[in-house]
């Protein structure tokens, strides 16, 4: 049980500190033309790994199932311009129908 | 417990299911923080927008998690430190909540698969991503970003593949 403590605690500090750097470090003070550039392509390119990541990964391994109907179903959501919650409640849906029938 | 130190749903559970699997401390750790290591560059692009004294930077940055840092995006490297910090006490709440809800009543639940409840955070995230993709740069970005990670993902550890695909924006920049 000890090890689940030393875990949460390390974490949990490491976390903090990660956080903290950027904006204790630049904080309040605009970045140079090129850098902004590049962070404000960085949401994107994160968003779109999270994105992938979720839909197909699991653990190392890369799968297709019933997950892709969710993502559809979200896609189709958000063209419809649905607010996020109902994207969201249409993804988990379309999923568990899917893994219902299948 | 973690959910109250640890404000970061991914990197909780990638620590659990190692000690889960029985795996080693130190592993448990080093999955964690890789996976919470792409809070350094969402940081930094964030760092123009939050200004006062530096205790208060500091609280504001620990309310950072994906999605009040993408909810409050305005796009073009933009984003509304009010969205964020509102978002980010909101999600903190709810996340510490749900957690004792799951500890005590998880039992009841079931699988969270056949609920369809894995499929929520791709969603979530597209849906995040949806605004910010009307132009051909970001888009191109988001799908290179998107590659890289599943190209890595059978070959590294978990957090890797993600903090990878920041080097996409690297790439856009320069097309």
């Amino acid at each position: 049980m000890s090890s689940v403590w030393l875990v949460v605690g390390v974490v949990g500090l490491g976390t903090v500190v990660i956080k903290a750097a950027g904006p204790m470090l630049l904080g309040g003070r605009p970045l140079p033309a090129r850098a902004t550039g590049i962070v404000e392509l960085l949401a994107p390119a994160l968003l779109g790994a999270l994105v992938a990541t979720q839909a197909l990964g699991d653990g190392r391994a890369l799968v297709l199932d019933e997950r892709l109907f969710g993502l559809a179903a979200a896609g189709i959501a958000l063209w419809w311009k649905a607010p996020m919650l109902v994207v969201v409640v249409a993804a988990a849906a379309a999923t568990a129908l899917a893994r219902a029938v299948m | 417990m973690m959910s109250a130190t640890t404000f970061a749903g991914s990197a909780q559970f990638a620590a659990a299911s190692i000690l889960g699997d029985g795996g080693r401390v130190a592993a448990a750790v080093a999955a964690a923080l890789l996976l919470n290591a792409r809070y350094a560059p969402i940081g930094v692009s964030l760092a123009p927008w939050l200004d006062g004294p530096r205790w208060r930077r500091f609280l504001h940055a620990q309310l950072v998690v994906d999605e009040s840092w993408a909810i409050s995006a305005r796009g073009e490297g933009r984003y509304d430190p009010r969205i964020l910090v509102g978002a980010g006490l909101l999600l903190y709440v709810a996340w510490v909540a749900g957690t004792a809800v799951g500890a005590i009543g998880g039992q009841a639940l079931g699988d969270p698969a056949t609920l369809g409840l894995d499929a929520a955070f791709p969603a979530l995230f597209l849906a995040l991503l949806a605004p910010q993709v009307r132009r051909r740069k970001p888009l191109f970005v988001a799908l290179l970003g998107g590659t890289i990670a599943l190209a890595l993902t059978p070959f590294t550890p978990p957090g890797v593949p993600i903090i990878a695909a920041s080097v996409a924006c690297l790439l856009g920049v320069r097309r």
